[in-house]
């Protein structure tokens, strides 16, 4: 009743177009944004935004990246932490060394550079795929994870390897309380997913699906697979690179090159099975379950009152992670991202059944 | 001549340009294929004119598929070549031979399963589409233009093939018949000069065949396309075929107008099992 | 022959590589056979692990991530079961236990996935990786745990007159060789001979048309994870009794897909093959290779071992995709 598209006829491309056609979609986002804005920096505690917020707003931009060369374009990659910590490392060093920089032009460089070491790291993709892609992958991550531990270059020759960063100064406002960090991240998300979904609707991103769909197909209709697996490497890249540089620079403050390491990258493919490969709603709500995750499995035993170590709470933590997993493969393979498109599917029926 | 596309000889030509017969612009010059041991195609020679409708016919298992691929780049021939608009060829990529003119459709449907029906066919646009990564980011000015203007010309490609209804939806849904047809849309979305079809009319029943026989003459007629295709009912071959290649075994065993290949004794014992 | 030189090309490099330190005399001859010798000896661990990829891919075409933890797993479990109870007991229930894992992992993970395509049965794999991986430290706990072998664990010097200063052999690891040696033979007379044995390498060439011949394919699957498990429990054992069992097991085990990807991944020959390369490969790097590029580029310290097999193996896949001894793929349209 209230979810109709009744009386909404489009006469132009344009509008049929657009990213929400439908006007209660548009009026939700615009609220949804309002309160992420302006209501939840106000009444949410310092707890809140260090452990949930803030981890959520970057690790979904790590997701978006991932989920573009892995969702949309087909191409798997289990190793995909090694981008961030590229874009980390990058940061780190043009901050160190170039320190007239703006912020925001460090972001962009960061990602860049990771984007060219995801091309390179793509090219195997050229000639292989599937299972043995996801071990070249692999080569990628335990590769940087050595470069960065071991050429102390990159570590400005610190003695424990690891590296400290000062809060982010951005056109005098320095970035320091949780609140503020949040609502920067959030800023950059925005923008970026903006820039993900122009992205997959315009005919790159048709190039991408094409290549994962079919790419025998793809290649007689004229996509050229060498541009497409690439340039999907590359922006996946960017995409993790820029949320390295923010990991590293925003969450963290300081850390050392295993801070990048497989199970990050696990971590993040679980993000986007779980939330729903090819789907941009996808990241969002698989970070938000990855990041709550460890957090309730925390607090389950403090509620139902029985003490548990929390070597035993991690351990169960694996153990239910993992089963997710299978459940969510068998069960629903396009992960939550499915199951909001069948509630809204729902929804538009709505009173009626059916 | 009545069958299943109505007849030909009687109705005026659309656009008279369009039908007339030019020149030859595709050659098949010995042309051998092997997988492993298995011989595919055995020196195989035939050649194609401008505008056009021709099919190649022959038992199950006679390398037809096979022989579109390799004009196709999809198989590299280990003998032979192609010659196609003045340039010879072997082993080019699929790709390159798709950016030519080239385009096709596939016997079981090569659709991108997790596409709407729209963004198929604009996948097809492909090739025309030339903004660069960072506009379509930003999808302002020239980028959007594009996009733009090539869902007007899909639009009509849809109208063309009265698929409107179905636009936005994810062609894995759609019926057998409705897929077809907007694999040809894709290959249509090119704009090619020549068309290669793998038996269209596979599993579709006789309301949908007069369809799609009435799309491929549409074609033919109105954009002058060339069309070679693959077809097992020999009505609509007889019907709407300038010539026929008959293949057998990977061997060409008859080469001519339909009426020629129907009565070439060659034809005859292939389809009807004599072996030789 | 032409088509044929970027495989000859990393072959003569990787030779060259090999006989480099004995040719400029960086090392004694001693020495270098030690070393070689103790890659060798790594090798051979890491195949038996590979083994266990090699034999669940070739029967169902699953790619189990999961193998280390599976080795992990059935260490654990030998390790503290035999703390109440003699080895061999330990063993035997070890190999109960593994069974049982194979048959729940059949039916409830791979069952359901079975028309899924090969990345989804990856993932899974990997959802089976964490579960066991926080079951096992649950169930049997996350301390470090030791097996014994009863094997003494001084090394043995050999051949010292032959060569000076005699070669450091340990002996856990011949036995270590000696028992893959004879589960390799049992493998393979099991492939050949045994109506299962032929069961299996009928499901692994066409699942299919094995089923068309009433090969109940489920069955033959728990068969081959079990198989698998039991693998995976010796080379657990093994690995246990000189590693000690904690979790780094599982990461170790991780390089055994590189060794996959050398030899092939349904080649049991090249599980062995690619596992010696690969142990002697990583090894030789650490020791000659390390130290000079250490110098070159002022490094802190080693490493190259974490990462050599990965990059050998990439370079493997970009010149010959299916391996050693794999069978190439043809994509028909």
């Amino acid at each position: 009743m209230l979810y109709r598209e009744n009386g909404q006829f489009k006469s132009t491309y344009a509008s049929d177009q657009q990213m929400l056609p439908i006007l209660q979609d548009r009026v939700f986002m615009m609220a949804l944004l309002a309160f992420a804005f302006f209501v939840v920096p106000i009444v949410t505690s310092e707890y809140v935004f260090l452990s949930l917020l803030i981890p959520f707003l970057i690790l979904t931009l790590a997701a978006i990246g991932l989920n573009i060369l892995v969702g949309y374009c087909g191409q798997i990659s289990i190793g995909h932490a090694a981008f961030m910590a590229v874009g980390a490392y990058a940061a780190y060093n043009l901050v160190l060394r170039v320190p007239q920089l703006n912020f925001l032009v460090v972001l962009v460089l960061s990602g860049l550079i990771a984007a060219a070491a995801g091309a390179l790291f793509g090219i195997p993709s050229l000639r292989i795929k599937g299972l043995y892609l996801a071990v070249a992958t692999l080569a990628a991550q335990f590769f940087m994870d050595w470069l960065f531990a071991r050429v102390k270059w990159f570590t400005n020759y610190a003695h424990s390897g690891s590296v400290q960063t000062a809060p982010i100064e951005l056109f005098g406002w320095t970035i320091e309380s949780p609140a503020e960090k949040y609502l920067f991240l959030l800023a950059v998300l925005v923008l970026f997913t903006l820039v993900a979904k122009n992205l997959v609707r315009s005919h790159i991103g048709r190039e991408w699906m094409a290549m994962r769909d079919m790419d025998v197909a793809a290649e007689v209709i004229g996509i050229r697979p060498v541009y497409a697996k690439l340039t999907a490497f590359a922006v996946s890249a960017f995409y993790c690179g820029v949320a390295g540089a923010l990991w590293g620079f925003v969450y963290l403050g300081s850390w050392e090159p295993l801070a990048f390491n497989l199970n990050l990258s696990l971590n993040l493919l679980f993000m986007i099975i779980i939330g729903g490969m090819g789907s941009l709603l996808g990241s969002y709500l698989g970070a938000a379950f990855i990041v709550a995750l460890p957090i309730i499995l925390d607090q389950i035993p403090n509620w139902l009152g029985v003490p548990i170590s929390t070597a035993t709470s991690s351990h169960l933590a694996s153990m239910i992670f993992g089963a997710l997993i299978v459940f969510f493969l068998i069960v629903e393979p396009l992960g939550l991202a499915r199951l909001w498109a069948i509630g809204k599917e729902k929804l538009r029926l709505w009173p009626f059944p059916h | 001549m009545q069958g299943a596309a109505g007849t030909r000889a009687g109705a005026p030509p659309l656009d008279e340009g369009a039908r007339r017969v030019g020149e030859v612009i595709l050659a098949v010059e010995g042309v051998s294929l092997s997988f492993g041991g298995v011989k595919a195609l055995t020196n195989v020679s035939f050649d194609v004119r401008e505008h056009e409708v021709r099919a190649i016919i022959g038992p199950n298992g006679a390398g037809k598929s096979s022989m579109l691929n390799v004009i196709n780049g999809v198989y590299h021939p280990q003998e032979g070549k192609i010659r196609y608009l003045g340039r010879e060829f072997r082993d080019m990529d699929s790709h390159e031979v798709a950016q030519s003119g080239i385009a096709r459709t596939f016997q079981s449907l090569a659709l991108f399963k997790g596409m709407t029906v729209l963004d198929n066919i604009m996948a097809g646009r492909n090739l025309k589409m030339r903004t660069n990564l960072l506009l379509q980011a930003l999808r302002i000015g020239p980028a959007l233009r594009e996009e733009l203007e090539h869902r007007e010309a899909v639009e009509r490609i849809i109208d063309f093939l009265e698929i409107q209804a179905y636009r936005k939806v994810p062609v894995g849904r759609l019926p057998y018949g409705l897929q077809k047809r907007v694999d040809l849309a894709r290959a249509l979305a090119m704009e090619p000069r020549m068309l290669l079809l793998d038996e269209p009319m596979a599993g579709m029943n006789m309301e949908e065949k007069q369809d799609m026989c009435r799309f491929i003459l549409d074609v033919n007629d109105q954009f002058g396309t060339t069309i070679v295709l693959i077809e097992h009912d020999m009505g609509v071959v007889m019907d709407i075929s300038d010539r026929v290649v008959v293949l057998d075994y990977g061997k060409k065993i008859g080469d001519g107008t339909p009426d020629e290949v129907r009565a070439n004794k060659a034809v005859i014992d292939a389809y009807l099992g004599v072996s030789h | 022959m032409r088509r044929h030189w970027p495989v000859l090309a990393l072959g003569t490099a990787l030779l060259i590589g090999l006989a480099l330190p004995l040719a400029t005399g960086a090392a004694p001859v001693g020495f270098y056979v030690e070393v070689l010798l103790g890659g060798l000896m790594t090798g051979v661990l890491y195949s038996l692990v590979a083994l266990g990829f090699a034999l669940i891919f070739k029967a169902s075409g699953v790619f189990n991530f999961a193998q280390g933890a599976m080795v992990l797993f059935a260490a654990l479990a030998v390790a503290r079961i035999a703390e109440h109870v003699p080895l061999w007991a330990a063993i035997l229930l070890g190999m109960v236990i593994m069974t049982a894992l194979a048959w729940v992992i059949e039916r409830l993970v791979l069952r359901p996935l079975v028309n899924q395509e090969g990345v989804a049965l990856l993932m899974a794999t990997l959802g089976v990786t964490y579960f066991l991986d926080g079951f096992g430290q649950t169930v049997w706990g996350s301390d470090i745990y030791k097996i014994e072998l009863g094997i003494a664990k001084e090394p043995v010097m050999i051949l010292p007159d032959v060569f000076q200063g005699g070669i450091l052999v340990n002996k856990e690891d011949f036995v270590a060789a000696m028992v893959a040696a004879l589960l390799v033979g049992g493998l393979v007379l099991f492939f050949q001979k045994t109506a299962t044995g032929r069961a299996l390498r009928a499901v692994a060439d066409d699942h299919q048309a094995a089923q068309s011949i009433g090969i109940p394919l489920n069955r033959i699957w728990v068969i081959v994870w079990a198989v698998a498990g039991f693998v995976a429990l010796v080379a657990g054992v093994i690995w246990g009794s000189q590693l000690g069992v904690q979790f780094s097991l599982a990461q170790v085990a991780l390089k055994a897909l590189p060794v996959v990807i050398l030899g092939g991944f349904t080649s049991i020959a090249g599980a062995i093959v690619g596992g010696l390369i690969i142990g002697v490969g990583e090894k030789m790097a650490e020791v000659f290779l390390g130290p000079v590029l250490v110098k070159a580029f002022d490094l802190a310290g080693g490493g190259i071992e974490n990462w050599f097999a990965y990059v050998l193996a990439l370079l493997f896949l970009l010149v010959r995709p299916e391996g050693l001894f794999g069978e190439k793929h043809i994509d028909r349209v």
